[in-house]
């Protein structure tokens, strides 16, 4: 009982600030517009538009959160091989820190100003003779903001994955090396198993930061709510159709069960990645 | 020996060509931004609406929602880092040592902040928050308690991602076993082995508050993204200015910390 | 794996959240401090009469010190000058927060922050969502009630219509040919260019452009397939942007042609002279009007000061205001026959060839019930 108290705080503050408006949300989910329960919410989530929303999230923030796993990995690998202290590890760090927070509005303009139809890098292409497509790929979902997505899932997995990648011991390489194994030999048996439970980690909390994203891609698509986020975003500020709110908060719990299932598949792999390490 | 330089070699041109090529990709939207605010009327470029952002008279006189904005995200940078780490780290610490089962269970509530979309969230915040206005007041300072929330998914993944690579069993033990109490076992043993995961946890925690709008906005609470966003109603070109300073003010903050804690004996990498 | 200790305190979690759920209700109301004269709160006041007179509505004002506004952006029908003026003429505060919240928006806002000091005292509302919402607003009827026709008002004062123009297509002289129907911009010249303001199931601004370019297209108010068919040509031939325009889209190039309310497209034009040539068109024959309305919190922390902002924008000095930001007001025809209307403003207003439609609310739910099933698949 006492080994509680230790945890007595944390679960304190999560309760009033997290678990009460989750349960909130929760319960208007299940009534309709004016307070009677209801299972309507839910049986709306089955409308095509929603599913094929929801089904183009997950796609999106699947894709996102693997270029981000990987291209960071690499990342955070390279810097981690930098002199510890040196300029470029702190400001790789800061650089990652700021950009991985970068969002919104701010985001969504400044990578039209870059590669969209007037975007700098676009008319410098056509100098060249490159023309981008030509079709507006910006602002398709797969396209676009799979792009966008990318540029701030790659600092933030440097941000959570580099402290990993630190603990790997140097020492570790030099007995690998002194084995006979070669740098594949390394990290197939000796970096890898150690690094897979925090890199299937980082990757699950970039799928969950890019499934919940909303302000970027309100200002990028503002036509149409392809994923799921701004179907939330129709149903509590559309001026147009009303009423909608409960329908938004059945959404919100889609939500929770989707991440609820990755985060059960990541428990499952993580606990193969242990087994491999023979702990 | 030669071994080891060819390695080193290969590990410096790998290092250098990923920094760069990446780096790049970043560098792009950014050069997009001050393209676009250094734009002349007939063409050709002008500093023009970057003196206006550092003239602190007009700022003053004209958006004075600017500096109520940068003092109150300010204000709320320092009070969630606070709160998150005395909170996170002591638990997360204590998860590990005596309450394993429930691990996933404060990994799940870690997690819970992020799967909600901040206007939802908001919907369920808002009778909380009554509470704390009746309570406390309504200054804006208090959506660090919300805050804190927004940024449990990010910290308990950087720290735990540290927490797994130290071996804080043997270390707690062996402190304790010299006859440290608990605070000196987390603030003298574990702390100081975890210097990374901390300050990974508090540059997302910065950046985070830095960079948080929907919440504020929706609470019609002051902060600097609010301010920001004021600003870009009524002139474009200095709102995204004001943008492109807010990064670059977060990545100085940021850099600063990253000298935090060093010289302090941080040898981890000597110990076997 | 959890251990029956964790399993406990997992129910005693479980417990405690229930009760403090049930607390989370709301907290005690803080007794307002709203300035009473004469025996009658500011809050229960339906003209100034109640209150003894434009005079004393002034002074309970200038006692309440500040005015929360919400969802008024500074260059949206010229809000900028109104407060402006309003704060010069009373000496009051104006805090103007969530520019950019849609009116569905405002309403979430105040039953969000109720019972706090920076809940909005007054809104700034679509139609539709006011018509929905009359329950939380206040009946109040200015000094200029009977100057505002009875279709544009509620009989009792809960809402009454303030400023309206007409749908219309803004474009950057300097980089795209001059549209003079809405057809025009399915040609190649306006390849990557064309973006609506909102999403028609989502925002008013959005859905009168769809409702604008059926009627150009042939289409009538009752039937706007026309519109959403045009939108589908124009995303297929790749003119169609769905990026939201914002003044820092149209100033950067980034959207040199928006279909947005003229008044909106004509103040972009004068901010930005010198910079670009930012002309207005109404397509003629295809003139979609609509009107915003205004109401008053009924648990407004101001309530003096909601009034008296009201009076002020139904007052000539106000409606005159919206006559310069390129916005018709409600009581323009009592104005002109009074010859208080501002001359100058009023003749540089758009013009448009074409009997205004105004779409009555059988003809909008049907619209409406168009657009949810057709639009995001023309888009998508």
């Amino acid at each position: 009982m006492g080994a509680l108290l230790g945890v007595l705080p944390f679960f304190a503050y999560t309760t009033i600030f997290l678990a009460i408006p989750t349960i909130i949300v929760v319960v208007g989910a299940f009534l309709d517009g004016r307070g009677h329960p209801t299972l309507g919410n839910l049986r709306a989530l089955a409308q095509p538009q929603v599913v094929s929303a929801f089904v183009r999230s997950t796609v999106l923030s699947a894709v996102t959160a693997t270029l981000g796993a990987v291209f960071g990995a690499l990342l955070a690998y390279a810097v981690s091989t930098a002199r510890e202290g040196g300029l470029l590890r702190r400001l790789v760090t800061s650089l990652c820190g700021v950009l991985a927070q970068f969002g919104g509005v701010t985001l969504a303009f400044a990578f039209v100003a870059t590669v969209g139809f007037q975007g700098f890098v676009t008319l410098w292409l056509e100098h060249l003779g490159i023309d981008l497509a030509g079709s507006i790929w910006l602002f398709e979902p797969y396209k676009g903001l799979i792009l966008v997505y990318t540029y701030f899932q790659i600092p933030l997995m440097l941000i959570v994955f580099l402290p990993a990648v630190e603990g790997l011991k140097p020492q570790w390489g030099e007995a690998a090396e002194s084995l006979g194994g070669s740098t594949w030999d390394y990290w197939r048996h000796v970096a890898g198993p150690i690094l897979a439970p925090s890199f299937i980690g980082a990757m699950l909390l970039l799928f969950t930061n890019a499934f919940s994203a909303y302000a970027t891609a309100a200002a990028l698509i503002s036509q149409g709510s392809p994923i799921i986020t701004l179907l939330i975003g129709g149903t509590f500020s559309s001026e147009v159709i009303l009423g909608q709110e409960n329908v938004g908060k059945a959404m919100a719990l889609g939500m929770v069960a989707i991440v609820a299932l990755v985060m059960t598949i990541y428990a499952l792999l993580e606990r193969r990645a242990t087994k491999w390490l023979g702990r | 020996m030669k071994l080891r330089a060819a390695r080193r070699r290969r590990q410096s041109t790998f290092r250098r060509v990923v920094v760069t090529l990446i780096g790049l990709f970043f560098a792009l939207p950014i050069v997009g931004m001050i393209e676009f605010t250094t734009r002349a009327p007939g063409g050709g470029r002008t500093l023009d609406t970057w003196a206006t952002l550092f003239n602190l008279g007009v700022i003053d006189r004209d958006y004075p929602e600017l500096k109520t904005g940068i003092q109150a995200s300010a204000g709320l940078v320092v009070l969630t880092v606070a709160i998150m780490l005395f909170m996170l780290v002591p638990t997360m610490t204590w998860v590990r040592l005596r309450l394993p089962g429930m691990r996933r269970l404060v990994e799940f509530v870690c997690l819970l902040p992020l799967t909600i979309p901040a206007i939802v969230l908001v919907v369920g915040l808002a009778p909380v928050y009554a509470w704390v206005a009746y309570f406390l007041g309504e200054s804006s300072l208090w959506l660090t308690f919300a805050y804190v929330v927004l940024v449990l998914p990010y910290a308990y993944r950087a720290l735990d991602a540290g927490l797994s690579t130290i071996d804080v069993r043997t270390l707690a033990e062996a402190a304790r076993s010299l006859g440290a109490g608990w605070p000196t076992v987390m603030w003298r043993v574990i702390l100081p082995n975890l210097r990374t995961a901390v300050l990974s946890a508090a540059f997302l925690s910065v950046a985070l508050v830095l960079g948080e709008f929907t919440i504020a906005n929706l609470f019609s609470r002051d902060n600097l993204q609010v301010a920001i966003n004021q600003l870009s109603k009524r002139d474009a070109s200095l709102a995204i200015a004001a943008a492109l300073a807010a990064l670059i003010l977060a990545f100085t903050v940021l850099f600063a910390m990253s000298f935090v804690g060093t010289g302090r004996g941080s040898s981890r990498r000597e110990e076997a | 794996m959890k251990t029956p200790m964790a399993r406990r305190s997992g129910l005693a979690a479980l417990a405690a959240v229930t009760l403090i759920g049930l607390a989370a209700c709301s907290p005690p109301t803080s007794t307002s401090n709203s300035g009473s004269t004469g025996g009658v709160k500011a809050s229960s006041a339906t003209s100034a009469k109640d209150l003894g007179g434009m005079a004393a509505l002034v002074d309970a004002a200038k006692k309440e010190g500040t005015l929360n506004v919400i969802a008024l952006p500074p260059d949206w029908a010229n809000y900028g000058a109104v407060i402006a003026g309003f704060e010069a003429k009373y000496g009051l505060k104006v805090n103007s927060a969530q520019p950019d919240a849609s009116s569905a928006d405002e309403i979430t806002a105040a039953k969000n922050l109720k019972g706090q000091s920076t809940a909005p005292d007054v809104f700034d509302l679509g139609g539709v969502v006011a018509s929905a919402n009359t329950a939380i607003f206040a009946a109040y009827k200015v000094a200029t009630f009977d100057d505002v026709p009875a279709t544009l008002k509620d009989a009792n004062g809960l809402w009454v219509n303030d400023y309206g123009g007409y749908m219309s297509i803004g474009y950057d002289a300097g980089k795209v040919p001059a549209p003079k129907t809405v057809a025009d911009l399915l040609k190649p010249a306006y390849r990557g260019k064309v973006a609506l303001n909102g999403d028609p199931t989502k925002a008013g601004a959005g859905f009168s452009g769809v409702v604008m370019a059926a009627l150009a297209q042939g289409g009538t108010a009752d039937d706007i397939s026309k519109g959403v068919a045009f939108f589908k040509t124009l995303k297929g031939a790749g003119n169609f942007l769905p990026i939201d325009p914002t003044p820092a889209t149209v100033e950067s190039g980034q959207t040199p042609v928006v279909f947005d309310w003229d008044y909106l497209n004509v103040a972009q034009g004068a901010k930005l002279k010198g910079k670009m040539s930012w002309k207005t068109v109404i397509p003629a024959g295809a003139v979609v009007g609509g009107y915003y309305v205004q109401a008053i919190n009924k648990d407004a922390p101001d309530p003096a000061a909601a009034r008296l902002w009201q009076e002020y924008l139904y007052s000539d000095e106000g409606q005159n205001l919206w006559l310069k930001g390129g916005a018709r007001p409600v009581r323009e025809e009592a104005m002109v026959k009074a010859g208080t209307i501002d001359q100058a403003a009023y003749a540089a207003l758009p013009k448009a060839t074409g009997t205004p439609v105004f779409l009555t609310s059988a003809q909008r739910d049907k619209a409406n019930t168009y657009l949810s099933a057709n639009w995001a698949k023309a888009i998508g």
